[in-house]
């Protein structure tokens, strides 16, 4: 399997890269660590005229603290994330979802940033990034924007990049105090990737009560989605088992979940219910202690 | 475009088209066949070689990506007076292959396992080798070659 021809370019720097996808717009496909975008060339479900390579963007590898967030700098690799400590203590969503990831091998190339512009509906990323409320950094020529990351996921594959930007850095929230979370995936056997997927983030009151709840929900649809709800059953109420069970029932309300050879539209459903009640549960289990 | 790389510590360079993969490149260009191919879709592993010193799928890189790279395959692992490595002779020693089409690939997954975590529980051996098929033996003759070569090694990370 060998790609179609392309023109080739590797920028050293995020100046020199926007300059180039600003000059070259739709004919260009940026490729990071390229574990979605040329697996596509490759089957040539993808043959763009040029390809813009941001491997040597030095300045996109980094995991750092700012101000109760942390920024991620587009080109981190997951085993980068994965074995973070400042993630694993101050954002362990993160660093769990990354290990749940395809396998060692992909999780050295692969970056958080070229899996979030790829969109892959069954991609892991994008749950948590709606559980955190994640905020994007879009640069481009003309200068940069952020994006919120409800507002990110636009559809099947699709996302609110414009042709020309090139998404830079990830901020999430570091986890508050009383607060847990967790992800938890029902892995497609062959290709790793997420089946279903739920990513949750909790906080409660002293009193014990959900204060907020966050559940991001990645594989059923078309596009990653919050299960808002369960969120509204959840909020100011006690997290009995009984209530976890009926309002993880909604995890898939108002979405029409894909269907292939695998797993049916119905099981999709069914299984959304079940993994956003077992991330429930563990993230609670995270807060108490 | 002309890229520069070190393979197994020889240093190359060479004109390539952007297209080719790297594990064209190591098998067609540098001669090194001991890379297989075999899904080519990085799900297989059997492409594994080391770059940079990460375990990586060369089906699923490009060579130009490679630019600047310390590359290790198969070859690189043996010492010049044909000693095998300690994984090669773990493999040889609890009969870690049948075919042996996937075992290049296991070994190398196997030796970035071993240099993150010299001393690897089987759950952990298992757990570093989801990115590596084999379809002959099941996995239980390789997971005791990996824990014959970490033994022999005794904890060290080269």
């Amino acid at each position: 399997m060998i790609p179609e021809p392309f023109e080739y370019h590797a920028p050293h720097s995020l100046a020199e890269a926007t300059r180039l996808a600003s000059e070259l717009g739709e004919q260009a496909k940026l490729l990071a660590g390229g574990h979605s975008l040329l697996p596509m060339m490759k089957l040539r479900l993808a043959a763009p005229r040029h390809v813009i390579d941001l491997g040597h963007l030095q300045e996109l590898r980094y995991i750092r603290e700012a101000e109760e967030k942390i920024e991620i700098g587009a080109l981190a690799t997951h085993f980068q994330i994965e074995s973070s400590a400042l993630l694993n203590e101050k954002c362990p969503l993160l660093a769990d979802t990354a290990r749940e990831i395809g396998d060692p091998q992909v999780r050295n190339r692969g970056t958080l940033g070229g899996s979030l512009a790829h969109a892959d509906p069954a991609g892991d990323w994008p749950a948590a990034m709606l559980a955190l409320d994640a905020e994007l950094q879009a640069v481009s020529a003309q200068g940069e924007r952020w994006i919120a990351a409800r507002d990110f996921f636009v559809g099947l594959m699709s996302t609110a990049l414009a042709p020309g930007e090139i998404l830079a850095t990830i901020r999430v929230p570091t986890l508050p105090a009383r607060s847990g979370d967790a992800y938890f995936k029902f892995r497609h056997p062959a290709s790793g990737f997420a089946v279903v997927g739920a990513a949750v983030r909790v906080k409660l009151s002293e009193a014990g009560h959900i204060e907020q709840v966050a559940i991001g929900v990645t594989g059923v649809g078309a596009k990653a989605y919050r299960a808002a709800d369960v969120e509204r059953e959840l909020v100011g109420k006690s997290p009995t088992a009984r209530r976890l069970v009926e309002a993880a029932a909604h995890a898939a309300d108002g979405v029409e979940p894909n269907a292939d050879l695998f797993a049916s539209a119905e099981y999709r459903h069914h299984l959304a219910a079940v993994y956003v009640r077992q991330a429930l549960e563990r993230a609670l289990e995270k807060a108490r202690a | 475009m002309n890229i520069r790389v070190r393979i197994n510590g020889a240093a190359r360079e060479d004109e390539v088209e952007p297209r080719l993969l790297l594990v064209h490149y190591l098998r067609d260009v540098a001669g090194l066949t001991g890379t297989h191919i075999g899904c080519e879709t990085s799900i297989c592993g059997a492409c594994t070689v080391l770059m940079n010193g990460e375990a990586v799928k060369s089906c699923t890189l490009l060579a130009v990506q490679a630019d600047g790279a310390e590359i290790t395959t198969i070859e690189g692992l043996t010492a010049e007076d044909g000693r095998l490595h300690p994984l090669q002779q773990g493999f040889w020693e609890e009969h870690g292959l049948q075919c042996g089409f996937c075992t290049p690939g296991m070994i190398l997954a196997a030796h970035q396992l071993l240099s993150r975590n010299p001393r690897p529980s089987r759950s952990e051996i298992r757990r570093a080798l989801e990115g590596n098929l084999c379809r002959c033996t099941g996995y239980q003759h390789i997971v005791k070659a990996i824990e014959w070569a970490a033994e022999k090694m005794g904890g060290s990370t080269s």
